[in-house]
């Protein structure tokens, strides 16, 4: 049965620039294959795009509950696209819950794809509905596409002899068949994937392409629903692509690192939402010579990194904000003993357990400062999914090449996030050069220094000669024998910052992007790139003088920080925290005059939240 | 790592230039002096040795050895130790602790790198007491022992390193008084050779906060009545006369003198060092009279980085990529022109 309630004002086929579409239902129901699905399938299309998964913590929520669901938007466009997107053109609701949970975020007059079958009386209990949406006017701003899809999935799959329960699972394809013919996608890259995954069931195979199929037809044969969307490719630079997310894309750059570098991969972790994504993609890796090492806890993940780097290995440990706490005092270990080491801080809602599958940016002033004594690291962070492979190499660069500690900050919004990946070639990456050393001269010491960057040599473990000791305790500045003489400690502490700022001669300066100078610039740092991005290029475009300086590089700042900044009238600082690198910044540049926009809702910025907000400031003068 | 040794050393060969600085009279001296003694007969180069350790008086060991060695942060020393391990295995691997470190701290690092079973050997410096923090009652201090922190005397239970040990399926443990430089040396090198994780408990006389808390079992005139040193495939006969020894009574250990009520040496339990199963040895490790030290347990297993070598090696075999390149080029990617 397929109800219309809002006559469609057109019924011509559109073509459209971009659509955001969000599938959502039981944590069980599969949307996260289903958008992944839809977003491969665009990807190779020719659509930008670019994905927000928003799954509950609860691995099984109670079925039907409002807290149990689970949803994937995606966002697909012919232009070039930087966030997920924030109001919805589609919604597909599996389940009452889903459509309760989802429905403010649909823009009127637009489309709802809902499985009829599953609006029964438990179900709308479940969702804490009194009457039935379908029935009592909830929806009539909207075109709701009524499809009794659990049924429908049960008639194609009637002759296979499959169990209820795996009958019920498939519905998913359902829906996804039905997208992609609104959509005029092609469902090959779906059936194949079938294939591989059900390579050894293969009636499962079969019976989730039938399924699809049956969407993608029923969709075709409803002449209530009209072909009414075509998203065009988009102009995208040349080149061979995939679909990457952000932790796939933070493991794939220290793959990079260590083989441009001739040092094998060490990954110390214990698993933690949302970093352990990082862990499961460098476990496959044994053949590069990854050694993954789950340990016992976070403290013996960074540890054993140390270890593993004291033995010439690239160490990394992986983890999100309550695990960077657990680990604060042995990255003080790394940076005495000057070692390289990278420490991946998938940031998510805080303080404490706080919202472990949401997004939040309230680590930095941590990253910066969460340890005992002088204790400056390195601190940098990635902007988008596809671009933590080159933070994630540059974090290892710099650890390398500066003998210290580096922290990575990318959030949850990012390392789930996916969008396409223009591929790289290791032999394009910067080069990396170590510090070790293989031979013992006349004078030699562990703490010997490069002249310009400060940074220590490398003797590593097994090198005849070159025997040392290194710790936590302060060690005299020639020998690197222990010393507690006040002169030393006070050069050493010093020699430790200036080895830290004297990166800002290794890292690119900070640009302002679609403005060099102007009325507003647009401050950020980080997974807020996209939509702050987004923000900007639509204000721009309609003649603003407005500037965007995104922030990757944090501890040292960019050396022209201080100039770019003074070229636009007014700054303003928008953080998904309450004003940390803001903090950063004013402590930095003699309390500048900055404004702040802060969101703390373990959510992305919404980009039309974000327009109107700078439009009022601009507006101002 | 014997096949490619050209040089022989002397115990000075592994004496660094920093001087030592541990309280006059303490047991350490000894364990550093029989370290320093065993290195040149381990059969391992200088450059492969690599002392870890955590914090404590014990931790300022590897200061004194003339190898890499890193001291690291409370507890973490057998986490900083599997690292290096894991990354290098051809590395001769001593991580140095003591009772605080390991047991409290590190607690939770020392059970799991025992069950891992890598081939590290660990010195347990137990001398029931916070030494560095100038004397507080440590996870070994006795009930009652009066302490800093305990000047009504202790409250907690302790542990017993070595119960604690086997229940974490430690493959070696040793165990032997802070006075024995000759066997301590000897057991050293037995942990070298033994492929796994070695524990040996070093039961060392603090002179300052607990002195002679082990008086009544490692003074020399008490020591052999007081004391089983057990060896692999021997009887545990001990006593000045030699005439003491254990039997299995029912489901416990009892001693039995040699002579009596019809008692002879052939009834005397033979220890097994090598058996899989543990039991006998909890039991000998419990014991108060007489105190079991010598190779308790020393069961030889797979090592976790062979397991890992193993696995690293098949998947190496099987592998369609010979460069990163390749992987990120693999699978579903698309062209845009």
């Amino acid at each position: 049965m397929t109800v219309n309630k809002m006559e469609p004002s057109a019924r011509e086929v559109e073509s459209l620039s971009a659509v955001v579409i969000r599938f959502v239902g039981d944590s069980g129901d599969g949307m996260q294959l289903t958008g992944t699905q839809f977003t491969d399938t665009s990807a190779m299309f020719g659509n930008d795009v670019a994905t927000f998964p928003n799954y509950p913590a609860e691995i099984r929520a109670p079925q039907g509950s409002l807290y149990g669901v689970s949803g994937f938007q995606v966002h697909i466009g012919s232009i070039e696209i930087s966030t997920p997107g924030d109001d919805l053109d589609l919604l597909v609701a599996m389940n009452p819950a889903g459509l309760k949970t989802n429905l403010h975020a649909l823009k009127a007059g637009h489309t709802i794809i809902v499985d009829t079958d599953s609006f029964s009386k438990k179900n709308l209990q479940k969702a804490e509905y009194d009457s039935n949406p379908l029935e009592d006017g909830t929806l009539e701003n909207y075109r709701v596409i009524e499809v009794a899809m659990t049924s429908l999935t049960r008639e194609a799959l009637k002759d296979l002899g499959l169990d209820n329960k795996s009958i019920t699972r498939s519905k998913n394809m359902f829906a996804l068949g039905m997208v992609y013919w609104m959509y005029d996608r092609d469902m090959n890259h779906t059936l194949r994937f079938f294939e591989q995954k059900f390579k050894y069931k293969p009636v499962l195979a079969e019976a989730n392409a039938k399924v699809l199929k049956a969407g993608f037809y029923y969709a075709e044969t409803l002449e209530l629903i009209p072909n009414a969307y075509q998203i065009l490719p988009s102009a995208m630079e040349k080149g061979t692509y995939r679909i990457v997310n952000g932790n796939t894309a933070t493991a794939w750059g220290f793959l990079a690192a260590a083989e441009k570098a001739g040092l094998e991969l060490f990954l110390g972790s214990y698993p933690i939402t949302p970093a352990t994504d990082i862990l499961h993609e460098l476990v496959k890796h044994k053949n590069f010579g990854v050694k993954a090492f789950q340990a016992e806890d976070e403290i013996a993940g960074v540890t054993s990194a140390i270890g593993a780097s004291f033995a010439g290995d690239l160490a990394i440990t992986t983890t999100s904000g309550p695990g960077l706490a657990l680990k604060s005092e042995a990255i003080g270990l790394a940076l005495m003993t000057e070692l390289p080491l990278v420490i991946v801080n998938v940031q998510r809602g805080g303080p404490s357990t706080g919202l472990p599958t949401k997004t939040e940016q309230s680590d930095l002033l941590q990253a910066m400062y969460g340890r005992n004594g002088e204790s400056p690291v390195i601190v940098i962070a990635a902007s988008t999914p596809s671009d933590c492979f080159d933070y994630a190499y540059e974090a290892a660069r710099l650890s390398l090449e500066h003998m210290t500690p580096v922290i990575l900050l990318t959030d949850g919004y990012i390392a789930n996030g996916s969008e396409p990946w223009k591929i790289k070639s290791v032999k394009d990456m910067a080069d990396i050069k170590t510090r070790v050393i293989n031979k013992r001269s006349d004078s030699w010491h562990p703490y010997d220094r490069d002249s310009q960057t400060l940074a220590r040599n490398w003797a590593v473990p097994g090198t005849p000669g070159l025997e040392h000791r290194v710790g936590g305790l302060e060690k005299d500045q020639v020998t690197g024998n222990v010393s507690y003489v006040p002169e030393n400690h006070e050069y050493m502490t010093h020699v430790r910052a200036e080895k830290v700022k004297r990166v800002q001669n290794n890292i690119p300066e900070l640009e302002s992007e679609y403005n060099k100078e102007g009325d507003l610039l647009i401050v950020g740092w980080g997974g807020t790139y996209g939509s702050l991005h987004s923000a900007v290029r639509k204000l721009a475009s309609q003649g603003y003088k407005i500037g965007h300086a995104h922030f990757n590089y944090i501890n040292p700042l960019p050396r022209n920080t201080e100039e770019v900044l003074g070229n636009f009238k007014k700054v303003i600082v928008c953080e998904l925290n309450k004003g940390q690198l803001v903090s950063v910044l004013r402590s930095n540049f003699n309390d500048k005059d900055l404004l702040q926009y802060n969101k703390v809702m373990g959510l992305p910025f919404s980009v039309t939240d974000l327009v109107k907000k700078f439009k009022i400031i601009l507006d101002q003068d | 790592m014997e096949d490619t040794l050209d040089k022989k050393y002397t115990f000075r060969d592994f004496a660094s230039d920093q001087e030592v600085r541990w309280c006059p009279g303490c047991d350490d001296y000894v364990i550093l002096r029989s370290m320093q003694k065993a290195l040149p007969e381990m059969g391992v180069n200088k450059e492969d040795v690599v002392f870890i350790s955590g914090i404590g008086c014990s931790s300022r060991f590897p200061y004194y050895i003339d190898s890499y060695g890193m001291h690291g942060i409370h507890g973490r020393a057998a986490a900083i130790s599997s690292g290096v391990k894991l990354a290098n295995p051809d590395l001769s691997v001593w991580m140095i602790t003591g009772d605080g470190d390991s047991l409290a701290i590190g607690g939770n690092h020392f059970i799991h790198l025992l069950r891992r079973n890598l081939d590290i050997n660990v010195v347990l410096f137990n001398n029931e007491i916070y030494g560095l923090t100038k004397g507080q009652f440590s996870p070994t201090s006795l009930i009652g022992q009066k302490t800093k922190s305990s000047p009504f005397g202790n409250t907690q239970p302790p542990f017993h390193p070595g119960e604690l040990a086997l229940g974490a399926q430690a493959r070696f443990f040793a165990r032997l008084g802070g006075n024995s430089p000759k066997e301590m040396t000897e057991l050293f090198i037995q942990a070298q050779k033994f492929r796994g994780t070695s524990l040996i408990e070093i039961l060392q006389n603090c002179v300052i906060f607990n002195d002679g808390c082990f008086t009544q079992y490692t003074d020399k005139k008490v020591k052999e009545d007081k004391q089983l040193f057990v060896e692999h495939g021997k009887p545990m006969i001990f006593g000045k006369e030699r005439d003491k020894g254990l039997v299995l009574n029912g489901l416990k250990l009892e001693v039995v003198t040699i002579g009596e009520n019809g008692v002879s040496e052939d009834d005397i339990l033979v220890h097994d060092a090598k058996c899989e199963d543990n039991t006998l040895q909890q039991m000998l490790v419990k014991l108060e009279y007489p105190l079991v030290t010598g190779i308790i347990r020393s069961y030889e297993d797979e090592l976790f980085e062979e397991r890992e070598a193993r696995l690293t090696e098949e998947v190496r075999k099987n592998s369609k990529f010979s460069s990163v390149d390749e992987l990120f080029l693999s699978g579903e990617t698309y062209e845009v022109k």
